[in-house]
């Protein structure tokens, strides 16, 4: 052959198309009987308490979604030291801290755009107060793009499991 | 005109009428069978939100054809580039003017429609648009005319993959069509007319050819495989090299018509299949189906229905089961296997039939057709031998020892 084209050297009896060809029929006819792996999507999800067909949901380290946890006041936990704004590689935390008369600090603005940001996880990992968490948690399309501006009361009012950070004492996350 | 063509007249367009609708809604919902079909064998659903079990998805699919842009490559022959899509589109459609499709109806009127005067019809009506005398040569003819629309569309677009897409056709359906002719001669000699018609008679006479020409069934089979374009032999639209072939630049509703053409070419060659080598309309077992009837009508309708649709399962069960041969195996195959195993089976099948019917004088149709059926066990379990050993198909390897051995 004039262009270069690769010779697998097979036996004889190995490239046979009769016999490929009806055992692969057989294949295909016997799928079409079997149970359908489709999730119909908006009726079935991966996520939340009655996840997809009871057969697979995401992981529970998917980073996804931000959630802001509040104490039993329904106060964020926050303290606005400012180390995840200062962590974030995206540049995607506006934190502007606060002080009330007791001297306690607390976020006077704290925004996440969820358009910057990577999902990295870095804001969860580094948070001392175990306030700010990504979520499992993928839906969160709007009609407009400042909508993906999620202020603090939006942060705080998500719902979501929080993912579990990998943990390298147990890398198979048990 | 007399009152009896004016008859003849209303009934031929009321046929035509009904096969056409048939047709071009058979072949929009063929696009959603192949949709489910690769996706039950995927293990998936498929289309299933709009309408009930995703019926109206083709509906869908046109009403956002039609809605899409125009596109046209600013350096196409335009008008070439607007006529490809009608040219591939129109022979594809032709062809189903010449099948029969179900036992003759008996239609007896006498009516006066107004100004348009008196309409006259009785006897029985073949239920075929246009009962041609030439019968599979028209077919032969006309389907081998949907290769200028494929190939002009190639060359028109301008565009490097579609015209190899285009060149790919050309070549590949020219050679398929001599082993799709040849495969038909043995038809010839059983049968003696080319007819529909008469070939569906002598099969119920007979045996369905598929017994007594299996061979021939077989590389008919394959060259329609190849002559529609169909994977495993679907090189003129090779995505994965060609991006989409012929119908690259295409868009909108041209886009759908060569897919609308794909479709009919199948619905077509399905119908041919099923016509020459499964008999037709005719149900099996029993003469009943000939005795002329309304109701033998509908049920051989069905009858003939079913089969096609089987065979159109055949094909998409193939395409979702087979990968895409190489271009020179395609070749090589059409070429070097299928043709000459379709001229000697012309010589075996004309020798048996000589020696069947004239030496050893059997003039019962069934009698012959089950001595050759018996004759083509021998060949099917020979010829299926042969390719299992890789005698016909070799495998690269035996090139590239040839070459080693020879220095």
């Amino acid at each position: 052959m004039a262009i270069g084209v690769k010779i697998l050297t097979r036996p004889e009896r190995e490239v046979s198309y009769v016999r490929a060809t009806l055992k692969g029929m057989a294949l295909t006819f016997k799928h079409m009987f079997e149970k359908k792996v489709t999730m119909q999507y908006p009726e079935e999800k991966s996520t939340g308490p009655e996840h997809g067909m009871g057969q697979w949901r995401i992981s529970n380290r998917w980073r996804g979604t931000h959630r802001m946890l509040t104490d039993e006041q329904g106060r964020s936990k926050c303290v606005a030291c400012g180390l995840c704004p200062q962590v974030c590689p995206a540049n995607c935390i506006k934190l502007v801290p606060g002080e009330d008369e007791q001297g306690h600090r607390y976020p006077l603005i704290y925004e996440i755009d969820e358009f910057r940001c990577v999902f990295c996880g870095y804001c969860q990992e580094v948070c001392p107060e175990e306030a700010i968490h990504v979520g499992v948690h993928f839906e969160n399309s709007e009609y407009s793009r400042d909508r993906f501006v999620y202020d603090l009361e939006r942060l705080s009012s998500q719902t979501h499991a929080v993912s579990t950070l990998w943990d390298p004492t147990d890398p198979q996350g048990e | 005109m007399t009152p009896e063509m004016k008859g003849f007249l209303l009934l031929s367009t009321i046929k035509m009428l009904v096969v056409f609708t048939v047709i071009l809604v058979g072949v929009a919902l063929l696009t959603l069978m192949e949709r489910k079909v690769s996706a039950w064998m995927q293990n998936r659903r498929g289309p299933n939100r709009v309408g009930w079990a995703g019926l109206l998805q083709p509906a869908a699919d046109g009403l956002k054809n039609i809605l899409k842009e125009e596109t046209f490559p600013a350096l196409a022959n335009r008008w070439l580039f607007l006529l490809a899509p009608a040219l591939s589109f129109i022979p594809a459609l032709l062809l189903s003017a010449v099948i029969p499709f179900a036992a003759p109806l008996p239609v007896e009127f006498d009516v006066t429609l107004g100004p348009l005067g008196r309409f006259v019809h009785q006897g029985a009506t073949p239920m075929v648009v246009a009962d041609l005398p030439i019968g599979f040569l028209f077919v032969l003819a006309i389907s081998s005319l949907g290769v200028y629309g494929i190939a002009l569309a190639g060359w028109s677009s301008n565009s490097k993959y579609a015209l190899l897409g285009g060149l790919r056709a050309s070549a590949q359906m020219i050679s398929y069509e001599v082993a799709m002719g040849l495969s038909l001669i043995p038809v010839l000699l059983m049968a003696g007319n080319v007819s529909f018609t008469s070939i569906i008679a002598q099969q119920q006479a007979g045996l369905w050819y598929v017994l007594p020409l299996f061979l021939s069934f077989f590389i008919f089979l394959i060259s329609g495989f190849a002559e529609t374009n169909r994977l495993p032999f679907d090189m003129p639209e090779a995505e994965s090299e060609l991006i989409a072939g012929y119908h690259t630049e295409y868009s909108a509703m041209k886009f759908s018509f060569f897919f609308i053409a794909e479709y009919a070419n199948v619905v077509t060659v399905c119908a041919m299949v099923t016509t020459i080598f499964f008999g037709g309309w005719d149900i099996p077992f029993t003469s009943w189906d000939q005795s002329g009837g309304v109701l033998q009508t509908l049920l051989t309708g069905l009858f003939f229905a079913g089969k096609v649709l089987f065979w159109i399962f055949f094909v998409m069960w193939i395409r979702w089961t087979l990968p895409r041969f190489r271009y020179d195996q395609l070749m090589a195959l059409g070429w070097k296997v299928l043709m000459p195993l379709a001229l000697a089976y012309i010589m075996v099948t004309a020798v048996a039939i000589y020696l069947i019917e004239q030496v050893a004088g059997v003039t019962d149709p069934r009698r012959s057709a089950l001595a050759l059926f018996g004759l083509n066990v021998v060949i099917a379990v020979l010829v299926f031998g042969l390719l299992d050993s890789g005698a016909f198909i070799r495998g690269s390897n035996r090139r590239q020892q040839r070459a080693t051995a020879g220095g």
